[in-house]
């Protein structure tokens, strides 16, 4: 992994997760918000899922064409390089966040333009695509409804597929109110925040740029490798405008998304609708393969992302992270994420995913907080299209920050030598019988009824909310010694 | 057929009720259950927080204890679910070949209680009575974790004079997580909020799980907040026979 590789791919400054979780859950408004949006999909999700007899055939079936893939990726990828090139696109690869901005910028300025329209993609967020080109002098506009507004709002996404999830209508309409007019044409007077309204107020704003721009950047949700054909799968058809009107076609995609055949789509494109919007079918799905004459953007390139995902892939646990295919059903079922929202993970990929793919590509000791922000609940693992075992690389990473924290300090920490001091009890009977003697003693110490409230110090994180029954004079070990004295056992 | 109880140390220190309920159980059913001293811990702990080779010993001190029987009951789905599942993981990872062998060997031996009585002993009425009105909260490792499915349930509705009630948003996890409960207190404690909320719904005077330590962060909110709702162990409810609700 080069330095700076994945540098974008975390918020620089942001503190730990449970720090930037305690702004989230102070603020009633936003977790009302989160509730009322991630209940809402979790029901549209399980209706369309559950009405398919053959919904975990669907997903082992992607889980496996995803596993092999990954495994035979370089083979993959140069097939891709080779189809693409004869569809009449160009192929770059990029190594690194840097050389992805680098590899972009330069395709714009040799076409002269000073704006690009972009399609909703989390590939240019990893890289910070955006912030790149403004310092060359370019703009970026995101036509996205949700990314439009995280843009005007200059603000955060907070949710991989609804960036905005975190903002109401009111917010939505003062946003668009204040800040169109800077950025285009602006809101419409008398704007109320009616969804029809806001949508009108959207599209107009956008429509301008659509007509007017010359150069689109895009991702991508995946590209066969046999055809080269790329695809976008989106909700709003302002996707479709980027992908077709402007004359030069940008699309910038993790190595991960590559698909061995055309045929494959039959599986994906039954996983992804129905787990990301809960709907049978998206309403726009754009496929292309190179260039046209005469027909859309006359120039397509394709920049190949690495960025941290070769080193992913390197580790046969933590690879699983790669077969991703963004649809965000792991966030909108997740219980943390529903309390604390996606800016706390302090990464353009939010929620469980997140906990496993931001580590993987920054390194576990710049994310060390992430593995450990789950109750290893599983039911992303449920909900997830290509049976990523989230919990399996949660506790594989847990593991890795551990390591990481042994390998830099010389003396261990609290929470190690507490772990060490418990394997000592717990590795022996007697002593794990002498420790609950004590336990015993100590809980009447400091109980008042048989039950323990507050106490100060470390335990206080646990007692603040939650009495604690006093531990009983006898442990079960002991009643059974005391009643089975001569058993076969004792 | 040898049957012998893994207590789990939680249970062992804190919940000792929770094991003589099991035995009491297994012996109205006929059977004898032994209890091997030699047993401690089987490291869920330490393997969720990351510690790893910490754990190693107690797997192996596991695999020692439990050789000898047919199998293995715990009233303590996540603690089933760590033997079953990340024991052949570490022994993998950490342990030679002696204890991989023994670990893949015993694992699949180990039941968690409900699994044992409707699986492997094939009983869903154990002869119980507990006339109180009781919800059940499956924990995330009963639910997503060893699949418990309705076994529990299918136990509880055949306890005489029991009135169990739904939990709404049952299969939303407590909060409690382990040492999550101590990392991520404020989110730990948001969950708790919603999970009392639910059980507080029901009218319920007794919120049963299969998991004690879950039981020990609900038990622990509702009591802070003077509810009246206790927390029992499914275990102790199918040992019941006198209706006295705790
Ligand atoms: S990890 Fe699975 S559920 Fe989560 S976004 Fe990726 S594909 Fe969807």
């Amino acid at each position: 992994m080069s330095p700076d590789s994945g540098t974008n791919v975390v918020w620089l400054g942001s503190p730990g997760f449970p720090e930037a979780a305690h702004t989230a859950l102070g603020d009633p408004q936003l977790r009302r918000n989160l509730r009322k949006a991630t209940t809402t999909i979790r029901d549209k999700r399980l209706a369309v899922t559950g009405e398919l007899d053959d919904w975990e055939q669907l997903r082992e079936a992607g889980a496996a064409t995803k596993r092999h893939t990954l495994r035979h990726l370089d083979r993959y990828l140069l097939r891709l390089e080779d189809s693409v090139t004869k569809a009449g696109g160009v192929v770059h690869w990029a190594a690194d966040a840097a050389g992805a901005n680098r590899i972009v910028t330069e395709l714009v300025r040799a076409t002269s333009a000073h704006e690009v329209v972009k399609v909703k993609s989390m590939a240019t967020q990893e890289i910070g695509l955006n912030e790149a080109l403004e310092q060359a002098g370019i703009r970026a506009y995101e036509t996205d409804l949700a990314e439009l507004i995280v843009q005007l709002g200059d603000d955060r996404p907070s949710h991989i597929l609804v960036p905005a999830i975190h903002r109401n209508r009111a917010e939505i309409r003062e946003i668009f109110q204040r800040e169109m007019g800077a950025w285009g044409r602006p809101a419409p007077d008398g704007l109320t925040d009616e969804p029809r309204a806001l949508a009108e107020a959207a599209r107009l704003h956008l429509r301008d740029k659509f007509l007017r721009a010359k150069v689109a950047v895009s991702g991508a949700n995946f590209a066969i490798a046999e055809t080269g054909t790329v695809g976008v799968v989106e909700s709003e058809g302002n996707g479709r405008m980027c992908l077709t009107l402007p004359e030069t076609l940008i699309t910038v995609m993790g190595i991960e998304k590559v698909l061995p055949l055309w045929q494959d789509l039959e599986v994906f494109l039954q996983l992804l609708p129905r787990s990301s919007t809960g709907e049978r079918m998206n309403p726009y799905t754009s496929t292309w393969r190179g260039v046209t004459p005469g027909d859309g953007p006359q120039a397509f390139h394709l920049v190949l992302l690495d960025n941290g995902r070769t080193a992913t892939l390197a580790d046969t646990v933590g690879r699983q992270a790669l077969a991703c295919i963004r649809c965000s059903a792991c966030l909108n079922v997740c219980p943390v994420y529903e309390r604390t929202g996606g800016h706390a993970y302090g990464s353009v990929y939010p929620g469980p995913i997140g906990a496993i793919l931001t580590p993987q590509l920054v390194g576990v000791e710049h994310a060390a907080t992430l593995p450990f922000a789950s109750t290893l609940c599983g039911a992303c693992y449920d909900a997830c299209p290509v049976k990523i075992n989230i919990p399996e690389v949660l506790t594989h990473l847990r593991a890795e920050v551990v390591e990481a924290k042994r390998a830099k300090r010389r003396v261990p920490g609290a929470e190690a030598l507490a772990m060490k001091a418990a394997t000592a009890v717990l590795a022996s009977p007697r002593r794990l019988s002498v420790a609950q003697k004590a336990a015993a003693l100590g809980g009447r110490l400091v109980s008042c009824k048989d039950v323990i409230g507050p106490l100060p110090g470390p335990l206080h994180a646990w007692t603040d909310a939650r009495d604690t029954p006093a531990p009983p004079t006898e442990s079960f070990r002991a009643w059974w010694q005391r009643t089975h004295p001569t058993g076969a056992d004792s | 057929m040898r049957i012998a109880l893994f207590i789990t140390c939680f249970n062992d220190t804190m919940f000792p009720e929770t094991g003589k309920a099991v035995v009491t159980v297994l012996e109205r059913l006929g059977h004898t259950v032994e209890f091997p001293l030699a047993q401690t811990c089987c490291g869920q702990m330490h393997f969720n927080t990351g510690y790893r080779p910490e754990a190693l010993p107690l797997v192996r001190g596991f695999a020692k204890a439990f050789a000898d029987y047919d199998a293995i009951v715990t009233p303590s789905a996540s603690c089933a679910g760590m033997v079953r599942e990340n024991h052949p993981l570490l022994a993998q990872q950490y342990g030679d070949a002696a204890l991989r062998a023994a670990v893949a060997e015993g694992a699949p031996r180990v039941h968690e209680f409900t699994e044992l009585l409707v699986d492997v002993l094939g009983v869903t009425d154990v002869g119980a009575y507990f006339p109180h009105r009781v919800t059940y909260h499956p924990t995330c490792h009963s639910l997503r974790g060893l699949r418990l499915g309705d076994k529990p349930l299918a136990l509880l509705r055949a306890v005489r004079g029991i009135d169990l009630v739904e939990l709404p948003a049952v299969d939303s996890c407590c909060g409690f997580g382990g040492t999550f409960a101590l990392k991520n207190a404020e989110i730990s404690t948001a969950m708790l909020g919603d999970k009392m909320r639910n059980v507080v719904s029901t009218g319920a005077d007794v919120v049963c799980a299969a998991d004690n330590s879950c039981l020990m962060h609900i038990g622990g909110g509702l009591s802070r907040l003077r509810t009246g709702i206790g927390t029992l162990h499914l275990a102790e409810i199918l040992a019941s026979t006198q209706g006295d609700a705790r």
